[in-house]
């Protein structure tokens, strides 16, 4: 075991799919020479050479695009989108392409590629460094989306995920490259090294795609989140000091039904946390499957904690921001049905 | 007043005067007389060979220009005269004129309801069916909708076509992709996707994984006039251009994306060939209704890819005699003039000139091949409908909706099959 950063946990990600499969090449913005700009590639193009890591043209339509034709001819591309906002030149080769390459040739091609990029707000990075569009990654058929928690999961999840035979959506909340970000913005931040999940195996292993985690165990509510929003959760829980059940989805597709739905059933209760936009957000699914698998357990409404429909804001991002404080009145809430 | 003057007055001349745009249009409309000489000027054998490894910048010319062979009496002349043997020449002409009658059968078959929709590529065989000439087993084909002719002229069994079309049972596709949009991977054919210009790039990114790999196989990528503006386009010119990735990189300008002249996505570039200059990519523009040119180029594309000079933009100019599509009219948009206006020809026509000019094929022997195409997708069309079409007979299953969408099937899809009880 070693004590690693979620930067450095992707980082060794890499490193170990590299070095156990020949296929697997690592391209995009910066990622290279420099190793990226949030430091994720960094010493691959040393270690594995030009040919398997290297840098590419600010063209996300091309880098994505071309991925697609590499994942065709047998490769695993594993591909940097520098901030998930600029994804959307790429969206049509990964939504009308990746997608459903395998399903309109009947098998007879395939796209098994990662498209990594960081997600969620926190650096002050204003409308165009801080979005969460996993929503428009969940309603496309035929790709799977994750989002690790921590640096023990991004690495296995990450493992799992350039192993996979069908396109990969990798989310990864830039607020938690280099700690478990709890909300309190204005408090000292916690470092991985003092966080259980800043221990990371070496070598190989893998967190299966489609398994959530619980991180608390409760009996009073059941609280689901992903990314940032599982530490803000159980900050939030904390402080208010409720019994709550806090699941860790993982991966959003596939969908740990089994692991929400038991849990509910037991609890009864249950708050969604996520800090992309509200409206038609991953929040709204999570809510609609509760109240169809687990309709007569609920003594309370489904309560949404969610980022305001609005663009992501700069100097106000902390007033945007789903903190503790907001989570904590929807468990009131909750509680008191 | 020098030249740089008066520009300077006409500047200030239009200075405070409102601003206006170009405003695109066809050159020519129903009812007024089509003009194609800008391309008839162009002498079959006025261009030079140049070598596979001379620069792109020296090669500008090529770009503008017209690369023909075979002139108006059926001669084969000048410096992209490969010389091709008689047998191959007859191979050409019998895959494109089983490519053309193919395309009459499914039309037929569409107006009929066996199908819901056909697109032909009347006109513009020689493109497809002579570029297959220039691949080898293993290169990679990343078409667009109007090259058929690249399955033709590989040899893939014209039943699965067919089978394709109708959506039958016997259908490699499952019955899940609209007519014509083909896969066949052991043929060098990518899935078609239907979206426009995201092949383009798919293909430099294959190319990419082929040199990556120290392999030998190259890519071709296939784009239409219209399509050439999607931003994929230039992404795959950027991708091409940056890592020198061995592809050529096909331009198909057939004057029309449906009622659009192809003068609207070239704008006021010469060319659209003329977009490699940029992009340091070797360019050239090829008469493509000329069976020997487009095979000469593509094989001196295909030769610069494989010893490793990187892509080759190539335009290939040629006339969509057809409609764009089974759902498409042209007489609303275009003159009814420009067919005969034409001064390219007809690839079919034009090569089997030229046969008989060699002395390899006269009357006689041209229709019994005809008779032989026409028998030969006749009872591939018996054996594909034997199998269902659109309208009468056996069906994909229902259940095909939901295989494929991932390798393995996640439990949430499994249980909406479960639900709908296919």
């Amino acid at each position: 075991m070693a004590k690693m950063t979620m930067v450095e946990a992707i980082r060794d990600a890499h490193a170990v799919a590299m070095e156990r499969d020949e296929r697997v090449v690592v391209f995009g913005e910066d990622v290279g020479y420099f190793g990226g700009v949030f430091r994720c590639t960094k010493g691959l193009q040393q270690r594995f050479g030009v040919s398997r890591c290297f840098d590419a043209p600010i063209t996300e339509s091309g880098i994505v695009g071309a991925a697609v034709g590499m994942a065709a001819f047998g490769l695993r591309p594993c591909v940097e989108i520098q901030f998930a906002d600029y994804m959307y030149p790429a969206y049509d080769q990964i939504v009308s392409e990746a997608a459903r390459l395998r399903y309109r040739s009947a098998g007879d091609f395939s796209a098994p590629l990662t498209v990594r990029m960081p997600v969620g707000g926190g650096i002050f990075g204003g409308q165009t460094h801080s979005q969460s569009p996993e929503s428009l990654f969940t309603h496309v058929a035929g790709l799977k989306t994750v989002m690790p928690s921590n640096p023990y999961d991004a690495k296995g999840l990450l493992i799992a995920a350039i192993e996979d035979d069908d396109p990969v959506i990798f989310l990864e909340p830039k607020r938690l490259y280099n700690g478990p970000f709890d909300g309190y913005h204005d408090r000292v931040a916690t470092p991985w090294s003092r966080h259980e999940l800043g221990e990371v195996p070496e070598g190989y292993y893998n967190v299966p795609l489609g398994s959530a985690a619980i991180r608390r165990p409760g009996s009073a509510v059941t609280v689901l989140a992903y990314g940032t929003m599982v530490h803000v959760a159980l900050a939030a829980v904390e402080t208010y000091g409720v019994d709550a059940e806090v699941i860790d989805l993982r991966t959003l597709i596939p969908l740990d039904l089994a692991t929400i739905v038991a849990s509910v059933a037991k609890t009864g209760r249950c708050v969604v946390v996520h800090e992309a936009t509200l409206t038609s957000g991953f929040g709204a699914e999570l809510a609609a499957l509760v109240q169809k698998h687990a309709f007569y357990h609920l003594g309370a409404p489904i309560e949404r904690v969610t980022g305001y429909d609005t663009p992501y804001p700069h100097s106000q991002e902390w007033a945007y921001f789903p903190g503790p404080e907001r989570i904590g009145a929807a468990l009131a809430r909750v509680l008191e049905g | 007043m020098t030249k740089g003057g008066r520009a300077d007055n006409e500047v200030a001349a239009r200075d405070g005067e409102p601003l206006t745009l170009v405003m695109p249009g066809p050159v020519v409309r129903p009812g007024q007389r089509p003009d194609f000489s800008h391309y008839g000027a162009f002498a079959p054998g006025a261009f030079r060979r140049p070598a596979v490894d001379d620069s792109a910048e020296s090669m500008v010319d090529l770009a503008t220009g017209l690369i023909r062979v075979l002139d108006d009496d059926g001669n084969a002349v000048g410096p992209w005269n490969l010389n091709l043997d008689a047998s191959s020449l007859r191979e050409g002409l019998r895959v494109m004129m089983l490519t053309r009658e193919f395309d009459r059968r499914m039309m037929i078959d569409q107006r009929q309801s066996k199908t819901s929709f056909y697109m032909q590529c009347t006109g513009e065989e020689a493109i497809a069916c002579a570029f297959q000439s220039a691949l080898r087993t293993g290169d990679m084909n990343f078409p667009t909708y109007r090259q058929q002719g690249l399955l033709v002229a590989a040899g893939y069994p014209l039943e699965l076509m067919m089978s394709q079309v109708y959506s039958n049972t016997m259908d490699p596709l499952h019955g899940r992709q609209m007519p014509v949009f083909y896969s066949a991977r052991e043929y060098g054919f990518f899935s078609i996707s239907g979206n426009l210009a995201t092949q383009f790039v798919q293909g430099v990114g294959w190319a990419m994984a082929s040199a990556l790999t120290g392999g030998s196989a190259i890519a071709a990528a296939w784009i239409g006039d219209g399509a050439s503006a999607e931003t994929d386009f230039f992404s795959a010119l950027v991708m091409a251009s940056t890592y020198r990735a061995p592809v050529i990189l096909n331009i198909v300008n057939n004057q029309w994306a449906i009622s659009t002249n192809e003068a609207v996505a070239r704008g006021q570039a010469p060319s659209f060939a003329a977009r490699g200059r940029g992009f340091g990519i070797p360019a050239l523009r090829v008469d493509g209704n000329d069976y020997l040119a487009v095979h000469a180029v593509a094989s001196w594309a295909a030769e610069r890819a494989r010893a490793n000079l990187g892509p080759t933009l190539v335009e290939w100019v040629t006339y969509r005699t057809a409609a764009h599509s089974s759902s498409d009219d042209p007489a609303s948009y275009r003159s009814a003039d420009e067919p005969s206006a034409w001064p390219l020809g007809d690839p079919i026509e034009r090569l089997a000139k030229h046969l008989m000019v060699l002395g390899a094929l006269d009357e006689s022997q041209l229709a019994t091949l005809t008779e032989q195409v026409e028998s030969e997708v006749g009872a591939a069309q018996l054996k594909a409908e034997s199998f269902g079409t659109l309208k009468d007979g056996p069906k994909p299953s229902p259940r095909e909706i939901f295989e494929d969408v991932f390798k393995t099937m996640p439990e949430s899809l499994a249980s909406q099959e479960r639900e709908a009880g296919y």
